[in-house]
């Protein structure tokens, strides 16, 4: 195992994780300011996708597809909280996971009926396509460079929002107390329509980015909001610290258990049941990490709420 | 008027005396929501086609929606075989959903044809004379994959695959006819779709070749980042990625891509060049091999209606076996288990025009059957 290979391996585990944070932002804002569990998140991500998908083979354009992609999340995202989800802030979280989950099945079906049952196809522009040396003598997609750029970008923005701007103060206040920032005067249900919009918008954003590399179709989103949970169970629920650096923990720890594991095992076993053990225990190991932080500290890293 | 011609056909059937060519009721369970839904959304559309193209109109077929979830294609089979009454059952995609709904099936005295699940359990000891499968044994494209390779005269091959039973099959059906060395061998999560990590190991293995089944959107994945990463070690694969289905979402990515498969649009025949002109006249897309595998299920058991009656189980189960159809895919026989006997060609991705497909490029394997049948008694 050269060197080159883990510095390569780290940067795979970073991009995945700034990758994760934009979906887990969106998802710790509105479950720490609103208190609400928002299943549906997965399905902004996907429609994020699809809008790209869409723009991209209409305008040929990446750039209008990212926008398209952040509009289409951030108006999926301001429907479905005037619609559903502002029904529900006072409801126990039993009441939002199946609203939420019934959302999810909607919002697939509705792609599925608008775009069809088959995979869409979304490129990754030339201008950014193929690899780049690096220092070292390493290759690496020039693609994945970027998105580790525009998701540090998309974190130092929200956090200069969050603890620099009027907005941000409203909404670290609405966090630790609703009634009292309602009675201060501000329009509590424009904030957290905001903040879901917000929210949406980065999680469209995600979904676009990703999926010029991975595919884009129905059910996409699942599997990226269960690691977005583990990630702001880690962090902490409502801190938006919490999620960068759960989402790294989690980015890192999946890419490089992935790869290492097998190799510890090999050390002790053949090569089959090395390979077959390790993988079954990478498989596991975000989900350790999480039992691990949670067992040190049972609020997550950054989290408040007790 | 239903009500008049049921007692109507009773009655001629009972006159007949479960004589030949008499209507027969069809269930349909298959995939037709949800992240899977274009498999078997092809799967029925292609039967469908076969049934219109006969012209009987008394064959029917009741279609239900598994959504891809075991529990619910367990309900399903319950209801057509309890309440709807159906003499065949068809449609099933997942080798997971074929075992929980199979072997109740074939025990109840129901005849099974399945257009595309083949996992090895019933293929082998779990054998039953009234399932018969259309498509392939689930080893069977990975062998010729690993059949192709070896032919191409790679001798170090990087093989990866998810880490379930499909999975464990796949690289199992590879290693059985593959002559070289394994410069790496990784099983990935199942539902996986980054797979960067995979690649820089494939990078640093130094294998002269990549062979990986990852299907669905798993190999759509894994083909635009091992594009993007510049590696150019050639990939091996079995169809399930480079089907007509998703090729197009793959893009360039899968261009010059060495594929199996058991059916191609362009094999020469004159059922498979009707077939692929029916199909896009009517769906206005070209076929897959899902299509194609419900297409020749389809024709496979109209061929057997025409000798025998379902309720005359015997003999419909010795029409079916011999199938005495027009296969898309040219020549097509029963093994000792129902499970196919037929050529395994290698393709190649290329581009029509605006569309990707596939175009043979030689026969992996010919006339193959699977690596189980001996297991099968029956």
């Amino acid at each position: 195992m050269s060197t080159i290979l883990i510095i390569e391996q780290v940067l795979n585990g970073l991009q995945f994780g700034v990758m994760l944070f934009l979906m887990a932002a969106g998802l710790t804002l509105i479950f720490g300011v609103m208190g609400l569990i928002n299943l549906a998140h997965g399905s902004l991500y996907m429609i994020g996708a699809f809008a790209a998908a869409a723009v991209a083979g209409l305008t040929g354009s990446f750039l209008l597809a990212l926008f398209a992609a952040m509009a289409a999340a951030a108006m999926a995202g301001v429907l479905i909280e005037t619609v559903v989800i502002r029904r529900l802030y006072a409801t126990d979280h039993l009441d939002q996971v199946l609203a939420t989950f019934a959302l999810i099945l909607i919002f697939s079906e509705g792609t599925r009926w608008v775009f069809g049952s088959f995979p869409l196809f979304l490129d990754i522009p030339d201008a950014v396509s193929g690899p780049v040396s690096l220092p070292g003598g390493i290759q690496y997609p020039l693609y994945r460079l970027v998105l580790i750029a525009v998701g540090l970008a998309v974190g130092l923005g929200l956090a200069l929002l969050i603890n620099r701007t009027r907005n941000g103060v409203q909404i670290r206040a609405g966090e630790n107390d609703r009634e009292m920032i309602a009675a201060l005067g501000v329009d509590i249900s424009r904030l957290y329509t905001l903040v879901f919009a917000l929210g949406a918008a980065l999680a469209g954003l995600a979904g676009a980015l990703v999926g010029a590399i991975q595919s884009v179709q129905v059910g996409m989103g699942e599997p990226v909001l269960i690691l977005a949970f583990v990630v702001i169970v880690i962090g902490g629920i409502g801190s938006i610290k919490g999620a960068f650096v759960g989402a790294l923990l989690v980015g890192l720890t999946d890419t490089l258990g992935g790869i290492f594991l097998p190799e510890l095992f090999k050390l002790f076993t053949d090569a089959a049941t090395a390979t077959s053990a390790g993988s079954a225990l990478a498989s596991m190991a975000i989900y350790i990490l999480m039992g691990a932080v949670l067992i040190w500290r049972p609020t997550g890293l950054y989290g408040a709420r007790a | 008027m239903k009500v008049k011609s049921l007692i109507l056909s009773a009655a001629l059937a009972a006159l007949a005396g479960g004589a030949s060519a008499e209507g027969v009721k069809v269930g349909m369970i298959t995939t037709l929501s949800g992240g899977g839904a274009g498999l078997g959304i092809d799967v029925r559309d292609g039967f469908m086609l076969a049934v219109k193209q006969s012209g009987r109109d008394d064959i029917e077929v009741v279609i239900e929606d598994d959504q891809r979830k075991p529990d619910i294609a367990v309900q399903l089979a319950d209801k057509m075989i309890q309440s709807e009454k159906v003499d065949v059952m068809t449609g099933i995609i997942w080798s997971n959903l074929a075992m929980a709904v199979v072997p109740a099936t074939v025990a109840q005295g129901k005849f099974y044809l399945s257009p595309n699940a083949g996992p090895s359990a019933l293929a082998g000891k779990g054998c039953h004379p009234n399932y018969f499968n259309v498509a392939w044994q689930n080893d069977n494209l990975h062998e010729a994959a690993g059949a192709y390779a070896t032919s191409a005269g790679y001798s170090n091959s990087f093989i990866l695959a998810p880490n379930y039973p499909a999975g464990q099959d796949a690289l199992t059906g590879y290693k059985r006819t593959f002559g070289g060395e394994l410069a790496g061998e990784l099983f990935t999560k199942l539902g996986q779709t980054d797979y960067a990590a995979e690649i820089a190991q494939i990078r640093a293995s130094g294998a002269d070749s990549v062979f990986f089944f990852l299907p669905g959107g798993m190999g759509i994945s894994f083909l635009k980042q091992y594009a993007d990463s510049g590696i150019d070690i050639p990939v091996v694969g079995p169809a399930f990625s480079f089907d007509q289905g998703i090729l197009q979402a793959v893009g360039d990515a899968a261009l010059g891509v060495v594929n199996t498969s058991q059916w191609s649009k362009d094999i020469d025949n004159p059922t498979n060049a009707a077939f692929v002109e029916t199909f896009q006249a009517e769906y206005g897309r070209l076929p897959s091999l899902y299509a194609s595998q419900g297409f020749d299920t389809a024709n496979l058991l109209i061929s057997a209606l025409a000798t025998a009656s379902p309720a005359d189980a015997d003999a419909f189960r010795a029409a079916l076996k011999a199938a005495d159809f027009d296969s898309t895919r040219g020549d097509f026989a029963f093994g000792p288990n129902h499970h196919p006997i037929q050529d395994i060609y290698a393709r190649e991705v290329i581009k029509e025009g605006d569309v990707f497909t596939n175009k043979i490029i030689g026969v992996a394997l010919e006339d193959h059957a699977d690596a189980y049948a001996a297991e099968c008694k029956m």
